[in-house]
């Protein structure tokens, strides 16, 4: 926060002498509500959080008893006290189940719907484009609502009383369903407009070489737009990771989720339910160094996939 | 002359009897997609239209045409002093309000960095760049800690002031000045006298319009869906969004099998109106901002 608000004072003190005639003052007034905003909620509220996960809770023990309780400096203590505890790794290892499914889910699908919309004289271009698009309208927490009435025994008109959707193993593929419903037309759209910007000729001249539409599709379109493939896997691991409102709103049907079954909720049910927002502050800080690793990870892996087809 | 006449109707012949083969393949699989994202929300109509008992007796999808339809939304609209309608109202405002402006302030800021160099300006991209992937969700929590501090949640500023600034909302505004603004415009307008404000308001502003729209329409969502940061900001009802509002309803009602057709009601309310809305923008929306900004 420091940081930037002494990059905020700099900036405004060279540009009005230095690049006058050039902007003036102007392009630090636009920059400054954003510079604001970002160093109030982004930068300030994620320094607290990890000053806070240094803290423990003291209840002050003097000599007439009681006593207010005060934050005292912990050290690592909260840390260790998430990743030594099993149902945390148990929470993330739900989580990563439902992303092993879900991800290649809504990327494989999307890969397929973008192609498909894109070959040769293919129907019902302009409704399926608009229906698969739909349910990105649709609010996660509706979307469970909508899908949890489709599980349950009761209302189900997908044979919720032969399948039990909310059995411990079934509740899985339920909730990445969910997840992938409301993703895929929003990765297709991206993926479609990328096979749209590419060139024509390309296609032209692998059609005159006898290459048949699903040879095309493969070989020339689908590596040309791995960029954008990789794009829309990033988005996808990175919501994996913010799995909360679709287990959230499904709890209350079905028994198979705790209060802590994914990590975010733990961190919810740390701070608000259980009342230690220590714990839960080293929770989510170590959730946020995950999904950056994770971030990383992923752009690493897609500029090595790139590179190698581009030799 | 006869020949190009000739070749041009072979052309269109051509074109005709290609036109008239359709390719299975890729038009059944659209379809099973169109049917598997098109199917619930076409079930939800149908079941808004069916009392709390049709609804477990009759065939899934078919609708009921006793009205049931009427009286269920007359049950929600009237649900605990009419607050369902209160809870429109709110996300109307939140999302309105907050796609507003967290457009305008990522639109100024995407200029600023776009056009102008300025020192800090690389510095303060790249920071943008990397907030980008901090995930605006888990810092809900920290959000929550950090203005109960100083006693500030709990009303419409704690729920619209996180969501203002987008950082890739800057960033795809920032990409698309730079390409679309062109710097000779610019410098025509300034020998014309204009002041580099009036360059921005009438010159910058209006060729970053498809940026804006898109930024709006994607902050407008994203604002509307949102549900973990006014789960934790908010604990009066009567500052619930939608999102918010029919998860408790579902909490309320839960266990109770008699209150589902007020919850399938609302859930086709708070889909449809977004639904038409967004179907409706979808020309406007200029995603390939999107596919095309982002270079891995």
């Amino acid at each position: 926060m420091s940081q930037s608000r002494a990059l905020g004072r700099s900036t405004a003190a060279t540009s009005a002498t230095k690049v006058r005639g050039r902007g003036g003052l102007l392009p630090v007034l636009l920059v400054a509500p954003a510079v604001v905003l970002l160093a109030l909620f982004t930068i300030a509220p994620a320094v607290y959080a990890i000053f806070l996960s240094f803290r423990r809770m003291k209840v002050g023990r003097g000599l007439l008893g009681g006593g207010k309780p005060t934050g005292v400096f912990a050290g690592f203590t909260n840390y260790a006290a998430t990743l030594t505890d099993s149902e945390f790794w148990a929470s993330l290892a739900r989580m990563l189940l439902i992303a092993a499914f879900g991800v290649p889910m809504t990327v494989i699908l999307a890969v397929v719907f973008a192609l498909c919309l894109d070959a040769k004289r293919a129907r019902l271009v302009g409704f399926a484009r608009l229906a698969i698009f739909l349910p990105y309208a649709v609010p996660g927490v509706v979307a469970s609502l909508l899908w949890g009435f489709m599980y349950l025994p009761a209302t189900s008109p997908i044979g919720g009383d032969v399948v039990d959707y909310f059995g411990n193993r079934g509740i899985f593929f339920s909730v990445a369903n969910v997840v992938v419903w409301g993703v895929v037309g929003f990765n297709m759209v991206i993926l479609y407009t990328a096979v749209r910007s590419l060139p024509k000729e390309l296609f032209e001249a692998a059609e005159l070489d006898g290459a048949s539409e699903l040879q095309i599709a493969l070989r020339v379109k689908l590596p040309m737009i791995t960029p954008a493939v990789a794009m829309v896997a990033l988005f996808s691991v990175i919501g994996a990771l913010q799995l909360f409102n679709e287990p959230t709103t499904l709890k209350p049907l079905a028994n198979a989720i705790s209060s802590t079954w994914v990590p975010l909720m733990r961190v919810y049910t740390d701070a608000f339910v259980n009342n230690s927002i220590y714990e839960g502050a080293a929770t989510s800080f170590i959730l946020i160094t995950m999904t950056v690793a994770a971030t990383v990870l992923v752009n690493v892996a897609s500029r090595r996939i790139t590179r190698r087809q581009s030799r | 002359m006869t020949t190009m006449e000739l070749t041009r109707s072979v052309a269109v012949q051509d074109v005709r009897s290609r036109r008239q083969r359709i390719n299975w393949a890729p038009t059944i699989i659209l379809l099973i997609g169109a049917l598997y994202c098109v199917l619930p929300v076409l079930w939800i109509v149908i079941a808004s239209t069916k009392s709390n008992d049709e609804l477990f007796s009759t065939a899934p999808f078919v609708p009921a045409f006793t009205g049931g339809f009427w009286t269920n939304l007359r049950a929600l609209f009237t649900y605990n002093h009419g607050i369902f309608g209160r809870w429109v109202l709110n996300s109307v405002i939140y999302a309105i309000g907050g796609g507003l402006l967290s457009t305008a302030i990522a639109g100024a800021a995407g200029y600023a960095l776009g056009k102008y160099r300025f020192v800090g300006s690389t510095v303060l991209f790249r920071t943008i760049v990397a907030a980008v992937l901090l995930p605006q969700i888990m810092l809900a929590i920290p959000q929550f800690l950090l203005l109960a501090k100083f006693g500030m949640t709990n009303n419409y500023a704690s729920v619209l002031l996180p969501q203002l600034v987008s950082p890739f909302a800057i960033y795809l505004c920032k990409i698309y000045a730079e390409a679309s603004v062109p710097d000779e415009i610019m410098e025509a307008a300034r020998i014309d006298g204009g002041s580099e404000w009036r360059i921005f308001r009438s010159v910058g502003a209006p060729l970053m319009l498809p940026a804006l729209v898109t930024v709006f329409l994607l902050q407008f969502i994203g604002i509307w869906n949102n549900f973990l940061l006014p789960f934790v900001m908010i604990n009066n009802d009567h500052l619930y969004p939608l999102t918010l509002g029919l998860y408790g309803l579902m909490i309320i009602t839960g266990g109770q099998a008699a209150q589902y057709s007020i919850v399938i009601a609302g859930v086709l309310v708070s889909i449809v109106p977004l639904a038409i809305l967004f179907l409706s923008l979808q020309r406007y929306w200029k995603i390939d901002l999107i596919s095309g900004g982002v270079k891995l």
